[in-house]
C-alpha cells in the first residue's frame, strides 16, 4: 500500500484543522470524528462509521469529499449486490452493436485469422467496459468512495471488498490490472442491522457516532437553514433532546431536526408552538406507536 | 487535558500501548496485535502526549463496536488515569449452573433407569431421550451432550433477491445474450433464472435466570448446536439483563463455547426482567434487524419479577417483527401444567408456537419446529 499516494488535503495538519475545513463546509464535526477523519486521510485507512440512521454519517462522506476536491463516489449497498454492480460489467448490447458495425463494414469477404483475432481482441477495449462504483473510485484520482450501509449487503461482499480496499487494485481478466495512483479515502457506513465482520472492520478507523449535544445541533440546525431564527433552531434542539429522552421506537435524529425545522419555516414558523408541532409531527417520528406516545404525554412538553 | 500519567516524556510509546491493549483484552475488548499496530501508526500522526489524542487513537484502531466502547473507557481510565491496572483483571470465572439441579443417586425419579450406571445401549439412549434434563446425573448429562451435538437443524429459508440459473424460471437476459454471441448471433437456447432461497434468520433467546438453571447448560448447547450449523444465529441470555453471546459461542467445541459464555454473562441464576431484557433486545438489536422476518424462540419459563405489562407490549413487537415466535418452556411437560405464571400469560398470545424444551426429544421437536415453513398462527 505504501507505493499508492494518499487524498491530501492542503494546509491541515491536525484534527483541528480539518474540523475548521469541515466547518467552512457546513459539517460540525466533533474531535472524536475530526480526529478520525484526519487519521483516515494520514494513515490511508478507510473509516468505518456505525451510529443510528441521521447522525449524519453519509453527510461526513459528502463534506470531506467537497474539502478534499475530490468527487464523491457512492456505492448503496442492498442485498444481492454483486460484483457486476460495484465493480465493472462488460457492456453486452454495445459489443455486439460492435460485431455487426463489423460485419456490415466489411461485407460478404471472409476474415482472416489476424483479423478475427484483432476482432476479437477490439471487443474487450476499456471502452466496452462499463465502471461501476468501486473501480470508478480507482479510476478517478483522486476521489473519495462512499460505501453506505455495508450491513445492507451480504457478508459474502465483505470478503470482496476486503480484497478491493486492501491493495487498491481490480483485475480485469480481459483487460489487465487496474490500479490507484492515488488510493481513494474511503468511508464505509453502517446502521448496525448486523455485526459487520471483524476482518473487515479491523482493516478501518471505528468510530460511533452519538446524537449531537444541546449547543451543536443548535449550530448545524442553523449551519444548514440560515433562514431558521435563533430561537426556532434553539427549540427544535430542545424538543429534540425531549423526544430523544422518551424511549421512542426510533429517537429522531440530526437529520430529523433539520428536516422538521425545515418544515416548520415552511409553514412561516418562528418558533415552536404546540400547534405547528402537533401539525409538522410527521417529520420527526416515524412510527406510529411513536406518535401516539408523544401525543399522550402532551406537545406541550416539548415547547420550552 | 494535555497532561498523561503515562507516557511520560521519554516513555516507550509502544510498550506503552501493548500494556495497554493487554489491559483491554482483559476487559474483554479484543484488540489484536494488528489494531495495537495501528494504535502506534495512529500516535505517530498525532500528539502521542497528549491525553485526548491518545485516547482517540486508541478507541478509533481497538474497538470494533459500541459494546467496546464502556470497557474501552474504563480501561483507558484505569491505565492512563494512574489508577490499579489489577483491578481490570477479567472476574474469576463464573462457574456454569451444570450440576446445580443434578439429584444425588437414588432421589431422582423412582422406576427410572438406574441412575448411577453409564449409557451405551440405544435403549437407554431412548429412554434418555425423554428424560427431563434437569434430572440426570453426570453420565447421562455427557450423553445427553453428545446428542446435542447431533442435533440437526436445517434453515427455515425465504426468497432472496439474488437470482440464480434454474430450467423453469423467468427468461434470464444477460446469459441468454451471452450464449447468443458465444453462436456468433444465432438464436440460442433460452437460459432462465429465478430468485433463490435464502436461510432466515434464527434468534434464540435462552432465559438464564434462578428458576431456569436446571436447564439452562442443555438450552445452550442446544443454541450453539443450531448457531453451528446455521451460519447468522443471532443468541442472547436473559436475565437480569441482556447479554449477547453469538460471538462466544462460535467457538467449534461446545464445551469451549459454553465455558466463554460463562465469562461474559454476569448474572447467572438470578432474578429475571423479561420485559425490560426483551425491550433492550428489539431497541438494540431486533427493530434494527435482527429480529426482522427471523424465527425467534424465546426459552424461558416465563418467571416475571414485578409488572407483567411491558412484557406484553415488547412480545407485540417482536411479533410484529419476526416470521414466527416460538416460546420453550420447559414445565409445561409437566403434567397439569397450566400458563398461570403471570409473564407467561402476558407473552401467550403473541406466541406462534408454545412448546417444552425439557429433554432431547423436545429439542428435537423443537429443531424441527424451527426450520419448518409453518404458517403464522392467528
Amino acid at each position: 500500500m505504501c507505493r499508492v499516494e494518499r487524498v491530501q488535503i492542503d494546509g491541515v495538519g491536525s484534527p483541528e484543522d480539518l474540523a475548521a475545513r469541515l466547518a467552512g463546509d457546513g459539517y460540525l464535526a466533533d474531535d472524536g470524528l475530526a480526529t478520525a477523519a484526519f487519521l483516515a486521510l494520514r494513515m490511508g485507512r478507510p473509516l468505518f462509521l456505525e451510529g443510528e440512521a441521521g447522525v449524519g454519517k453519509t453527510a461526513l462522506a459528502t463534506a470531506l469529499a467537497h474539502v478534499a476536491g475530490a468527487p464523491l463516489i457512492r456505492l448503496q449497498c442492498y442485498e444481492g449486490l454483486d460484483a457486476s454492480q460495484a465493480l465493472y460489467d462488460w457492456d453486452f448490447p454495445r459489443q455486439l452493436l460492435h460485431l455487426r458495425a463489423t460485419e456490415a463494414l466489411r461485407g460478404p469477404v471472409p476474415a482472416t485469422g489476424d483479423e478475427v483475432a484483432a476482432i476479437e481482441q477490439g471487443l474487450y477495449a476499456r471502452r466496452f467496459l462499463v465502471a461501476r462504483p468501486l473501480l470508478q473510485a480507482l479510476e478517478t484520482s483522486p476521489s473519495v468512495l462512499l460505501v453506505d450501509e455495508i450491513d445492507r449487503a451480504d457478508d459474502e461482499f465483505e470478503a470482496f471488498l476486503l480484497e478491493v480496499l486492501s491493495d487498491f487494485t481490480i483485475t480485469v481478466p480481459e483487460l489487465g490490472t487496474v490500479s490507484a495512483t492515488t488510493a481513494p479515502l474511503v468511508v464505509l457506513t453502517s446502521n448496525r442491522t448486523r455485526e459487520v465482520h471483524d476482518a473487515l472492520k479491523r482493516r478501518c478507523l471505528y468510530h460511533w457516532l452519538e446524537h449531537p449535544g444541546f449547543d451543536r445541533e443548535v449550530a448545524i440546525i442553523r449551519r444548514r437553514l440560515p433562514h431558521a431564527s435563533e430561537r426556532l433552531a434553539t427549540d427544535v434542539a430542545h424538543a429534540a433532546a425531549v423526544l430523544r429522552s422518551q424511549d421512542l421506537l426510533k429517537a429522531p435524529g440530526v437529520a430529523e431536526s433539520i428536516d422538521w425545522t425545515e418544515a416548520l419555516l415552511a409553514l412561516g414558523a418562528r418558533e415552536l408552538d404546540p400547534d405547528r408541532a402537533a401539525r409538522t409531527l410527521g417529520a420527526v417520528l416515524k412510527y406510529r406507536e411513536d406518535t401516539e406516545r408523544v401525543r399522550a404525554v402532551g406537545l406541550e412538553a416539548l415547547v420550552r | 487535558m494535555t497532561t498523561a500519567a503515562r507516557p511520560r516524556p521519554g516513555a516507550d510509546i509502544t510498550a506503552t500501548v501493548v500494556g495497554f491493549a493487554r489491559t483491554l483484552r482483559a476487559a474483554g475488548v479484543g484488540a489484536g496485535p494488528d489494531r495495537v499496530h495501528a494504535m502506534v501508526s495512529a500516535l505517530a500522526e498525532l500528539d502521542a502526549g497528549s491525553r485526548h489524542d491518545t485516547y482517540w487513537a486508541g478507541r478509533l484502531t481497538l474497538c470494533s463496536g459500541p459494546d467496546d466502547l464502556p470497557r474501552y473507557d474504563r480501561a483507558f481510565e484505569a491505565w492512563f488515569g494512574g489508577h490499579d491496572v489489577g483491578r481490570l483483571r477479567p472476574r474469576t470465572a463464573v462457574r456454569l449452573p451444570r450440576q446445580v439441579a443434578a439429584p444425588a443417586p437414588g432421589q431422582g425419579a423412582t422406576g427410572g433407569p438406574d441412575e448411577a450406571s453409564g449409557l451405551a445401549t440405544s435403549s437407554d439412549a431412548e429412554v434418555l431421550r425423554h428424560r427431563d434434563v434437569a434430572r440426570l446425573t453426570g453420565a447421562e448429562r455427557d450423553e445427553l451432550h453428545r446428542m446435542l451435538g447431533l442435533l440437526n437443524a436445517p434453515a427455515p429459508t425465504r426468497l432472496s433477491r439474488r437470482m440464480t440459473p434454474n430450467g423453469s424460471g423467468a427468461i434470464d437476459p444477460r446469459r441468454t445474450v451471452r450464449a447468443m454471441l458465444e453462436r456468433g448471433g444465432e438464436p440460442a437456447r433460452l437460459r432462465r433464472r429465478r430468485r433463490c432461497p435464502r436461510p432466515r434468520r434464527l434468534v434464540l433467546l435462552v432465559d438464564v435466570s434462578g428458576s431456569m438453571a436446571p436447564y439452562a447448560d442443555a438450552l445452550l448447547r442446544f443454541a450453539h448446536a443450531a448457531a453451528s450449523r446455521r451460519p447468522g444465529t443471532e443468541v442472547f441470555t436473559l436475565g437480569t439483563r441482556l447479554t449477547r453471546i453469538t460471538r462466544e459461542l462460535s467457538a467449534a467445541s461446545p464445551d469451549a463455547a459454553l465455558a466463554a459464555v460463562s465469562g461474559a454473562v454476569a448474572d447467572w441464576s438470578g432474578g429475571t426482567r423479561l420485559g425490560a431484557d426483551l425491550k433492550e433486545f428489539l431497541d438494540l438489536y431486533g427493530q434494527r434487524a435482527a429480529a426482522r422476518g427471523a424465527v425467534v424462540m424465546i426459552a424461558s419459563d416465563g418467571w416475571e419479577r414485578g409488572d407483567v405489562a411491558p412484557l406484553g407490549v415488547q412480545m407485540a413487537r417482536l411479533a410484529r417483527l419476526a416470521h414466527r415466535v416460538v416460546w420453550a418452556n420447559p414445565h409445561k411437560a409437566r403434567p397439569g401444567y397450566q400458563p398461570l405464571v403471570a409473564g407467561m400469560a402476558a407473552a401467550l398470545p403473541y406466541v406462534d408456537d408454545f412448546v417444552a424444551g425439557h429433554s432431547f426429544a423436545a429439542f428435537e421437536e423443537l429443531a424441527a419446529l424451527l426450520s419448518g415453513p409453518g404458517r403464522r398462527g392467528a
